[in-house]
């Protein structure tokens, strides 16, 4: 890959806000919105006035019902009358939303920027799973009455297959991220549960059960960042960006090795190289990786180079992943515990990073001493990659 | 222990149904008719002839099924039409108890990705299993066995992947 890491102004975060994720939420798309910015420009001591432009990222149009949803949207994010840029890349936008807040600052067209994500899936009746029969080929796959879960299962059963993994390794991750998300007061679903509770529950799709999965949610998260001079004056503890990598594989998702996410593969290629980083394993402290089935931690762990291929189920069994281990994945409790309202999944994502990295996750801080932290999102047709790594 | 105090506030079907919630309410209707061109327009067509065609790219020899215009790898135009066969291999497969819109059903479907003989090796394409016990998918025994497609009779078939009525086994597991 050909590419510069040379950009003009250094990015760093300087604050970070939330709404509760639930599984319905009273407020409106803008309303939760309006919470969470306002929340994170309190945190970082600004107001709206002095914010540059706005980046917001949310999932469908059709969890809203309609069809220009950031135009419908905008004043509960501050943005009217100013620039103001909509990012979509599916379950990949929270992340990808904070890539394209990070460019606007960096290239110095912007020296403020808020950068929000929303989501209310909760309108949609009778559920919102029958959405995501409308992302599928209407020629070669819709025919078939497909759904989202089939294609996990079918992901997660190759990745069992080629690597010989059990059942019981893969609800390890659940049962850790649901036991972390006991300590985030925004959480929808922390709870003590075992793997036999995993094991024994609703089976959808096998190998896919009902606690192997993420649950539907509505929340709001936003973030705010400066240029160098910026958060020098604003903090003591600014928080850089150091780097940012996404990547999209084929639509043809049958026609990919689906025991190794390679779109993972080349994102993360493309943001350790930006900050420098030559041995992940080593030189991440913690990650926030895209949970929102089990299995796909582990999966995504291989593809950010955390473990190797079919070593992150023996991390994990190993308590590696755990909070006071040698290597933190989804100290937050991650969408299987905090909740899955899928674009503001992704940003608390890189938000739980922001906290961590200012020792500031109070419980649920990670044991060791963290210096970088990584999050991660994935979406579209299992398709896209999106990094960022945050440095303190 | 950030985030302090994250606002919003819950409710339940029951706030709804028990009227201490304001709502309101929206449907619409509206269907699709999409022209297939040259590509996904000829697999269709194939199919109701009892045949599944890819497309060759001779560039670097892959053969993609579905058949597409253009080669991902190579990005030119794809060159030719190939009959990549009715027979394949289960690349992963599972056992659905839900529908698309997650209401259960009451005899399961085995759903699979295959991958067709005469196309390039991991070029797979999704369907159903005919006639499989479930244990050997829970089991995993299926993955790698042999199986070709069940076709609907001729004069049934309408331009469809549902032409297919499902793959079954011509191996023992």
């Amino acid at each position: 890959m050909k590419m510069n890491i040379n950009f003009k102004n250094r990015v760093a975060c300087v604050g970070a806000g939330m709404t509760l994720f639930r599984r319905r939420l009273q407020e409106t798309p803008d309303e939760l919105m309006w919470l969470a910015a306002k929340t994170a420009l309190d945190e970082a001591g600004l107001t709206i006035r002095d914010i540059d432009c706005i980046v917001f990222g949310t999932a469908p149009d059709n969890f809203d019902g309609i069809h220009m949803q950031s135009e419908a949207l905008a004043d509960g994010g501050g943005a009217i009358n100013k620039p103001y840029t909509r990012v979509f890349v599916g379950g990949g936008t929270g992340v990808f939303s904070a890539i394209a807040g990070w460019w606007h600052v960096a290239s110095g067209l912007c020296k403020r920027v808020l950068v929000i994500a929303e989501e209310k899936m909760s309108h949609v009746q009778p559920h919102p799973q029958y959405l995501f029969h409308h992302i599928f080929d209407p020629v070669t796959e819709k025919p078939l009455g497909v759904n989202l879960i089939w294609i996990f299962a079918l992901e997660m059963h190759r990745y069992m297959y080629k690597y010989n993994i059990s059942k019981e390794d893969i609800a390890k991750v659940s049962v850790k991220n649901k036991r972390n998300a006991l300590d985030h007061p925004a959480a929808q679903l922390g709870a003590e549960i075992t793997v036999e509770d995993v094991l024994n529950s609703e089976v959808l799709v096998w190998p896919v059960q009902k606690l192997d999965i993420s649950p539907v949610s509505d929340g709001a998260v936003a973030i705010v960042y400066t240029d160098e001079e910026g958060a020098k004056q604003l903090t003591d503890e600014p928080i850089w960006i150091e780097g940012v990598g996404w990547s999209l594989d084929t639509m043809y998702w049958t026609n990919r090795d689906l025991a190794f996410p390679t779109y993972l593969y080349y994102a993360g290629k493309m943001a350790y190289k930006m900050a420098g980083i030559h041995n992940p394993r080593k030189e991440i402290d913690f990650a926030e990786v895209y949970d929102p089935f089990d299995y796909k931690e582990l999966h995504h762990m291989e593809g950010l180079q955390l473990a190797r291929k079919g070593e992150a189920p023996i991390l994990t069994r190993e308590g590696v992943t755990e909070r006071d281990g040698d290597l933190p994945i989804n100290p937050s409790g991650g969408l299987l515990g905090v909740g899955n309202p899928i674009a503001a999944a992704g940003l608390m994502k890189v938000a739980e990073v922001f906290w961590q990295l200012r020792g500031e996750a109070g419980r649920r801080q990670v044991k060791k001493d963290v210096v970088t932290g990584l999050a991660q999102a994935w979406g579209d047709l299992m398709q896209v990659g999106t990094v960022i790594i945050m440095r303190r | 222990m950030k985030p302090n105090n994250p606002m919003g506030n819950p409710y339940r079907m029951s706030d709804i149904e028990e009227g201490r919630l304001s709502y309101t309410e929206d449907y619409f209707e509206v269907w699709y008719r999409w022209s297939l061109g040259k590509y996904l327009g000829k697999y269709l067509e194939g199919l109701k002839n009892g045949v599944i065609l890819g497309r060759r790219c001779r560039v670097c020899g892959r053969i993609y099924v579905p058949p597409r215009e253009v080669c991902q790898y190579c990005f030119r135009e794809t060159d030719d039409w190939i009959d990549v066969g009715d027979v394949g291999r289960v690349n992963t497969a599972v056992v659905s108890y839900i529908q698309a819109d997650r209401t259960r059903i009451d005899k399961p479907l085995i759903i699979a990705v295959i991958e067709l003989e005469g196309a390039s090796e991991g070029m797979g394409i999704l369907h159903r299993l005919g006639d499989v016990d479930p244990e050997d998918v829970i089991s995993r025994r299926i993955f790698g066995k042999k199986v070709k497609a069940v076709w609907k009779p001729p004069e049934e078939r309408t331009g469809s992947i549902n032409d297919i009525l499902y793959f079954k086994l011509v191996e023992e597991v």
